[in-house]
Parts: structure tokens; C-alpha cells; sequence
């Protein structure tokens, strides 16, 4: 570590006022921050909180939260993939995680790119220092899409997101809504069959000739969310790509075919617990988004709606698709939630009532998170505003009663 | 006063780009959200809706000093909607199937907010001959912005361009995909923003 100490002090000169490279300083800075933590502190005076952790150190906690979720999905698109060609029982644990960790990298690969590319470009262009907070945004970005989504329609989505969802609103810290959902929005709506449908959750092709093989017959792609949506009976049976049932072991699990981060339960847990324990997430607010959920879930399955969404018992709507990844990585964003503590509650309650009101009313959109988290991010000011209103009138009284 | 005097050149001049209707002022917005998916319509529209304002600049100049000044919006709007039943007339007549795709916007020019606004911010102070420039000035601002988005939509959502494929079939074949957010009107809002944008960054003084 002193010896990287060294070298980055000795090439700071390069890059200070009046040095050669000075045009550069804010990516020298970026990395320099990025690579070892910076020693400086607020001044000891005041009631200011002294500790070294900033934005980098927290968004890296978020990386780290993420990388079970990351890693299983690989496996579980290399897994999806031999079985939709009759292989599951053959291929070894080490060559279906190969082909997903194939098919994933590129697509992480484009969004840090196309990403930090703009970042960097409008950090030097405004001689601000580089904000790190696309750090996050890339590696969720290719956890919520499907596995076939086209590499251009990805970079052409980042772009997108990152200079209308953040850099026009003043860079990270800044954006209303999630970027890395407003990436997602934007490919769900320019791009429809790229991001829905039957087809685009299981890669059947081969990657490099890894995993050749014919598409088993009876194959079906879709996820279980979008077998409930196009159910006609009330009991939906739920089956994998080669037709056999899936049982809410499987989901739990995330055997299941979906988005690549957002099948299995128990890794994203791990990432929750880590999140929950660094108290970079708020429990409150992921807590509230499984009430609202399960709530209106609960209420549609008593209600007697009699279609297979509302039928849907309400623990299984915590295990299908997108709902617990949302919940713990995509609500609980500090900048675009709630941030008044009893804001949180209301903010995250209303993002579960909402996300399952669009699976069960909406047979278009078999997936309602992305469009809650994104209702409830451009709400969250006014949620804020009204409950700081609410405490100072609350005071107000209290204080002219005495 | 020759007939292009200073004033006269900028009462033509400013309202195409400077001190454009749409991109400056904020005006007309619904129609050129709504309209500008393909760029056919988009014509039609800027065209009826310069027609329109230059006719009606040049009658309420002409009557400006008789209109009593306490029912003059109601004059106006006698005005205006007498010249969009005459272009909506034609329209249907002689251009159909765009009239369809139209449909209420064209009579909607009514409650447009550049023409009540070059009303009564120009026609009712000045000579026919500039209202006459001012309208159309007005009018080609408009369309010049219409023109621009359906540009940008067609080709991206649609591939094409007044209905003429110029994406070719092998581009397609490559993976290519049309980008279905161009033709929804959240699109247009978002590229009359970048638009403005632009206008903005090469002129400081803004």
C-alpha cells in the first residue's frame, strides 16, 4: 500500500496547477480517491462527524452488497441455458457459470464504458472533480435486464440515463429518479421486445461455441411473472423452461428465469444484511416496501378478483421477479428516496402498494416494481415536504399551548 | 418606412430561431408534442398554423383601431377561428388522410398560444405589413421546431421519413430495432429540451 502511496505522490505534480497533465486532474483525482482513502477530515471543531468514509467508500459497500446477487445470476444464466437445451443434469457447475459469467461480463463491461465515459467527459468539461456515483449505477444496471438484451440498446440506454436522468439535474447527489431505472424505463418503452415476452429471458444461443446445443422441445422462456400474467385460469401452474413445475424452493433459490440479478432471494439477503449492518441502507424503507406488498397482495387474494395475478398467494409475489431487488438495492437509493425517517415509511409502503397493483390490474406490465420505484422516487420531495410540514405545525401548537 | 426596414426585417427574423415561439417562449407546446411522430403532419401543421397567424396579424391590424378594447379577445377569436374552419375545410377537402392524423389539432389552432399571443402582443400595435411579417416569422419559427422533432421521431421511431423507408431492410436484418419511445410524446418533450438547450448554450446572453 506505501509503495502505491509513493508512486501516486509522485506523479501528483504531473497533474497539480501548472503541471503538464493539469487538464486531467479531476480523473488523477478520481483515481487517486478511488485507490487509497483520502486523509482528510473535517476539522476537529464543531459538531461535525470526523471520519474518512465519503461517497466512494460507500458506493463500493453497494458493489460489494451486490456481488452475490451478481455472482448467482451468472451461474443461474449458464444454469437457465443448459436446461432450455436438455443439458442441466451434464454440464458441471464450473462450465454454466462460465457461460453466464460470458454472457454477463460484456454487458457490465458496456455500461462502465458508456457510463463512466460521459461522467469523465463532463467532469473535465466543467473542471469538477469525478463523481463516482455510476460506480453503483453500472454494475446494477446489468443485473436488471434480461440476458438477451442487445449490447448496443444497452449502451444507447446508459447514455440516456446518464445525461438526462443525472447529469442535466447537476450530477450524482442530484438526480429525482434512479438512473439505473430510468436506463431500464428506457429500454422497456423504446425497445419492448427486447425487455419483455418469452424469448429474451433464456440465452439459447452459444457463446464462443460454449454450450452448443439444440433448444429442447416443449421450451418455454417465460418468467414466472409473465406465465401468471398470460394465465387465463385463476390457478395458475408455474413450470421452468423445460416444463417442470417450479416450487417456491426454486424462487427462493432463484432457479428461476428473470432478470440476471433479480431471481435469487437469498443472495440478495446477503446484500441486504451487509447493507443493513453498514447502515448504508434504511431498514425502514425496505421493511415498508414488503408491507405495502404484502398488504395489497393479501387484500387482492381475499378480494375474490379472479385472475391469476390477484389469486397469486401474497408471499409469492415477495419471490417472483424484480420485488425483493427492488426492494433492498433500487427503493432504498439514497438520493432519489424519502429522507425524512417517517417519510421513509410512507415512501416505501407506497412503492410495494403500487408495484403489486400494476402485476395484479395491469396485464400488460407483468412486473410493476420498476414503474413503483420510479412513481414513488419523482413523489418522495413532496412526501418529505409534507411530513416536515406536518412537525413544524405539530410543534407550533405545542409550543403556543404552553 | 420602406417595406424592409430594420423593424420590419426583425419582426421577420427574430421569431425564426432568437426569439423562437416554441423553443423561447414556451408556446404551442401541446400541438408540437402531439403532432410531430411523423413528418407529414408535422408540415402540415407549421404550414396551416403560419397561414393562420399571418391572415389573422394582418386582420386584427387592420381593425386594431376599431375593436373596442374591452371585447377584443372576442374579436380575436372570431378572427382565428373563422381562418381554422377555412384551413380545416381545405384540409379535409383536399388532404384527408392527414387531416385524420391531425385529428382535433387542427381545430385546436384556436386555442393556440402563439396566435392569441402575436395578437395581442403585436397586431393590436402595429401596421398590416409588419403583422403580416410578424405572423409569418411567427408562424415559420413553428414549424421550423415541428419540422425538426418529426425529423428526429420518424427517423428513429419509424425508420422513415414522409413515409419513405430510408433505413434500409439490411440494417435491420444486422439487429437494428426502431426505438418505440420516439413515436410516444414524452420523446418530443425530451428533444424540444435539447433543443432549447442548445439555443441556450450558443447564446450566453439567455
Amino acid at each position: 500500500m506505501s509503495k502505491l502511496r509513493q508512486l501516486v505522490d509522485k506523479v501528483k505534480p504531473t497533474f497539480s496547477e501548472g503541471g503538464k497533465l493539469h487538464a486531467f486532474r479531476s480523473v488523477f483525482d478520481g483515481f487517486e480517491t478511488f485507490l487509497l482513502v483520502p486523509n482528510e477530515t473535517a476539522k476537529p471543531k464543531g459538531a461535525h462527524i470526523h471520519d474518512a468514509i465519503d461517497s466512494k467508500r460507500i458506493m463500493i459497500m453497494v458493489v460489494i452488497a451486490l456481488m452475490p446477487a451478481l455472482l448467482f445470476g451468472m451461474y443461474n444464466v449458464g444454469y437457465q441455458h443448459y436446461l432450455a437445451i436438455g443439458q442441466a443434469a451434464v454440464a458441471g457447475f464450473w462450465s454454466k457459470f462460465w457461460f453466464g459469467f460470458l454472457a454477463v461480463l460484456p454487458k457490465i463491461i458496456v455500461t462502465y464504458i458508456v457510463g463512466l465515459g460521459i461522467e469523465f467527459t463532463v467532469a473535465q468539461w466543467k473542471g469538477e472533480e469525478i463523481h463516482e456515483g455510476f460506480l453503483v449505477t453500472g454494475i446494477i444496471l446489468p443485473m436488471i435486464v434480461p440476458v438477451d438484451c442487445p449490447l448496443w440498446i444497452l449502451a444507447i440506454a446508459t447514455a440516456f440515463a446518464v445525461i438526462f436522468a443525472k447529469e442535466i439535474f447537476g450530477g450524482t447527489g442530484m438526480n429525482i429518479v434512479n438512473v439505473a431505472l430510468i436506463a431500464r424505463a428506457f429500454m422497456f418503452f423504446a425497445y419492448p421486445t427486447t425487455m419483455s415476452g418469452d424469448r429474451v429471458w433464456i440465452r439459447t444461443d452459444s457463446i464462443c461455441g460454449l454450450g452448443e446445443g439444440q433448444v429442447i422441445d416443449g421450451f418455454s422462456g417465460a418468467t414466472p411473472l409473465g406465465q401468471v400474467a398470460t394465465s387465463l385460469d385463476p390457478t395458475v401452474h408455474l413450470t421452468d423452461a423445460a416444463g417442470n413445475a417450479i416450487s417456491c424452493w426454486d424462487a427462493i433459490a432463484g432457479f428461476i428465469p428473470g432478470s440476471i440479478g433479480e431471481t435469487s432471494v437469498i443472495a440478495i439477503a446477503l446484500g441486504a444484511l451487509l447493507l443493513l449492518f453498514t447502515g448504508i441502507a434504511s431498514w425502514k424503507t425496505m421493511l415498508s416496501v414488503f408491507i405495502g406488498g404484502g398488504l395489497t397482495a393479501f387484500l387482492f387474494n381475499i378480494g375474490g378478483l379472479d385472475t391469476a395475478a390477484a389469486q397469486l398467494p401474497w408471499y409469492e409475489h415477495f419471490i417472483y421477479g424484480g420485488f425483493c431487488f427492488g426492494a433492498v438495492f433500487m427503493a432504498t437509493d439514497p438520493v432519489t428516496s424519502a429522507r425524512t425517517e417517517c417519510g421513509k415509511w410512507i415512501y416505501g409502503f407506497l412503492i410495494g402498494v403500487m408495484a403489486i397493483l400494476i402485476r395484479v390490474l395491469n396485464p400488460g406490465y407483468a412486473e410493476g416494481m420498476m414503474l413503483a420505484i420510479l412513481l414513488m422516487n419523482v413523489c418522495a420531495p413532496l412526501i418529505d415536504y409534507c411530513v416536515v410540514q406536518g412537525n413544524i405545525k405539530k410543534r407550533a401548537k405545542r409550543a403556543i399551548k404552553k | 418606412m420602406g417595406l424592409l426596414s430594420k423593424k420590419s426585417k426583425e419582426a421577420f427574423i427574430t421569431p425564426i430561431w432568437g426569439n423562437n415561439p416554441v423553443t423561447m417562449q414556451i408556446l404551442g407546446i401541446c400541438s408540437s408534442l402531439a403532432v410531430t411522430a411523423k413528418l407529414e403532419p408535422a408540415l402540415v401543421m407549421g404550414i396551416s398554423v403560419t397561414i393562420i397567424v399571418a391572415l389573422s396579424n394582418v386582420v386584427i391590424s387592420l381593425l386594431r383601431n376599431t375593436i373596442p378594447s374591452r371585447i377584443r379577445i372576442i374579436v380575436q377569436l372570431v378572427v382565428v377561428a373563422a381562418l381554422v374552419t377555412i384551413v380545416s375545410q381545405i384540409l379535409k377537402a383536399f388532404a384527408y388522410d392527414v387531416s385524420v392524423q391531425l385529428s382535433v389539432y387542427v381545430g385546436l389552432i384556436i386555442t393556440n398560444c402563439i396566435l392569441m399571443g402575436r395578437l395581442e402582443a403585436f397586431a393590436m400595435g402595429n401596421g398590416p405589413w409588419d403583422s403580416l411579417l410578424d405572423g409569418l416569422g411567427n408562424g415559420f419559427g413553428y414549424a421550423i421546431i415541428l419540422v425538426i422533432v418529426a425529423f428526429i421521431r420518424e427517423l428513429l421511431g419509424s425508420g422513415a421519413l414522409l413515409g419513405f423507408q430510408i433505413i434500409p431492410q439490411c440494417v435491420y436484418d444486422a439487429g437494428y430495432l426502431n426505438c418505440g419511445l420516439m413515436l410516444m410524446p414524452p420523446m418530443a418533450l425530451i428533444i424540444i429540451g435539447c433543443i432549447i438547450w442548445f439555443q441556450r448554450a450558443k447564446n450566453p446572453e439567455l
